[in-house]
């Protein structure tokens, strides 16, 4: 059972391995010879910097943000259902695809009701409020 | 044990060698496609056709001075391009390049050129794991300090919330018609049956979009988008931390790309391919599935030089009113069609 997992451990370890020697090999060759402070300067399309970058930042799609949450949990139910169908079809029990086609239907109760409440048009909304 | 221990470490190493190569290979395709779109020569200086180019720039950027600017937040700076690396070099271990079922190496069974045959999660382990690849994006785009950096990392996250939900949906009807999670019995079901993208076209097309959106590849690349943020989450990185998030790019297009194959056009099998066994059917199959990943790689390129780009409300609209209504009509078509016995 666990012996599946080994792949995965040998593939961690490889992926650490070559992410860690590509930014620790730039670090060791590419050394910089200049101390020049203007090259370690934010980037400001070659200019003093105006302003920084630590502020506030309003996301204004924090709404879509929560809905996606909500639906990614709920699909995830779908997995284990979309797995065992077949399997339970061939068995005669046709009343499975049924059960997914009700749980599809109240997601998309939830849905229409987000769409008619405009949690989707997140970048109209702006002015208004 | 040991010696299957040894197999898998040694197919592990040949499968990530060869997408590495593939990265570079596609480097150059890249800017060579590029150029033939844009009817310009592009690079054609060094080697034959300009095929070195893609190892000159890495050799360049090695040695390229490694800037860390001063306002940086630095464990997360160097975190960044990390992480971007580590995920696109772990999904590909489900994925079956190959067949060879009954190919034996030294005793050891082979199961396949696929790095983790025997992993029951299958395509769940490379959703998972894909979906951390937006924190490479998101914490370079935080800790570089810099706001066009903040921007593309914010879209990102945006672009993550807009098309995950389609593409799990599109990946959804395959597996309810296959019924099981491991992408082996996904291409043996195409193999006995029917290759995916007839029967869920539009689950095809969905997924297609959806991918392109994760791999962050023009009309998606917002979290870039050099016109209007420079360069987007990487503006402040430099030499190899740089060519880091250009590598896992590449590679994620690769993993993508052999994900359409394997889920919708039948991975490695081919109609009369049950003739060949042994060593003869894994040759086979590897040439029929780098045959299928070469078109969707070029499909990659080309679409990035004939499409512009979204805007990400736009394409949080396209994500939510368009694609998800869609793949969720794929499941139950998928579903409706089993129902009457067609699939």
């Amino acid at each position: 059972m666990t012996a599946q997992y080994v792949p995965v451990l040998l593939a961690f370890a490889f992926a650490a391995l070559v992410a860690g020697s590509l930014v620790g090999l730039s670090a060791l060759l590419g050394r910089g010879h200049f101390n020049a402070t203007r090259t370690r300067e934010t980037f400001e399309s070659g200019m003093p910097l105006l302003d920084s970058s630590r502020k506030r930042v309003s996301v204004k799609f924090f709404v879509v943000a929560m809905v996606f949450i909500v639906f990614d949990v709920e699909v995830a139910f779908l997995f284990p259902w979309a797995v065992c169908a077949r399997g339970l079809l061939a068995e005669g029990d046709a009343s499975v695809l049924l059960d997914g086609l009700i749980f599809l239907v109240l997601l998309a109760i939830g849905y229409v009701y987000l769409w008619r409440e405009g949690a989707f048009d997140w970048s109209r909304r702006g002015s208004e409020s | 044990m040991w010696a299957s221990v040894a197999v898998t470490a040694v197919k592990l190493v040949v499968v990530a060698g060869s997408i590495l190569t593939c990265v570079a290979i596609m480097e150059w395709v890249e800017r060579r496609g590029a150029a033939f779109i844009q009817d310009r020569l592009g690079p054609n200086r060094v080697g034959p056709l300009g095929l070195f180019q893609p190892i000159v720039d890495a050799v360049k950027l090695l040695f390229k001075e490694d800037v860390t600017p001063t306002a940086v937040n630095k464990g997360l700076y160097y975190l960044a391009p990390m992480i971007s690396v580590f995920v696109a070099l772990v999904t590909f271990i489900v994925i079956p390049f190959g067949a060879g079922k009954d190919v034996t190496v030294f005793g050891v069974p082979l199961g396949g050129l696929i790095v983790a045959p025997d992993l029951g999660v299958g395509i769940l382990y490379l959703l998972a794991l894909s979906a951390l690849g937006v924190y490479g994006i998101v914490l370079a785009g935080w800790s570089s300090n810099n706001k066009y950096s903040l921007l593309g990392g914010l879209r990102s996250s945006a672009q993550l919330i807009s098309y995950e939900l389609s593409m799990t949906l599109a990946v959804l009807g395959v597996l309810l018609a296959t019924g099981s999670l491991r992408l082996d019995d996904v291409v043996s079901y195409q193999a006995s049956h029917v290759w995916n993208f007839i029967p869920q076209f539009i689950g095809f097309i969905v997924f297609t979009t959806a991918v392109f959106a994760e791999t962050n590849r023009l009309p998606f690349d917002l979290a870039e988008a050099e016109t209007e943020l420079v360069a987007g989450y990487h503006v402040e990185y430099s030499s190899m931390k740089f060519a880091a998030f250009l590598m896992s790019e590449y590679m994620n297009m690769v993993t993508a790309s052999a994900l359409i194959v394997t889920l919708f056009f039948g991975g490695w099998s081919f109609p009369g391919m049950g003739r060949l066994s042994g060593w003869w059917l894994l040759i086979a199959s590897v040439a029929v599935f780098v045959t299928k990943l070469a078109f969707f790689l070029w499909l990659f390129v080309w679409v990035r030089w004939s499409l512009p780009r979204f805007r990400y409300d736009q394409l949080m609209q396209l994500g939510w009113k368009g694609l998800l209504p869609l793949a969720t009509g794929n499941l139950v078509w998928v579903g409706f069609a089993m129902a009457m016995r067609w699939l």
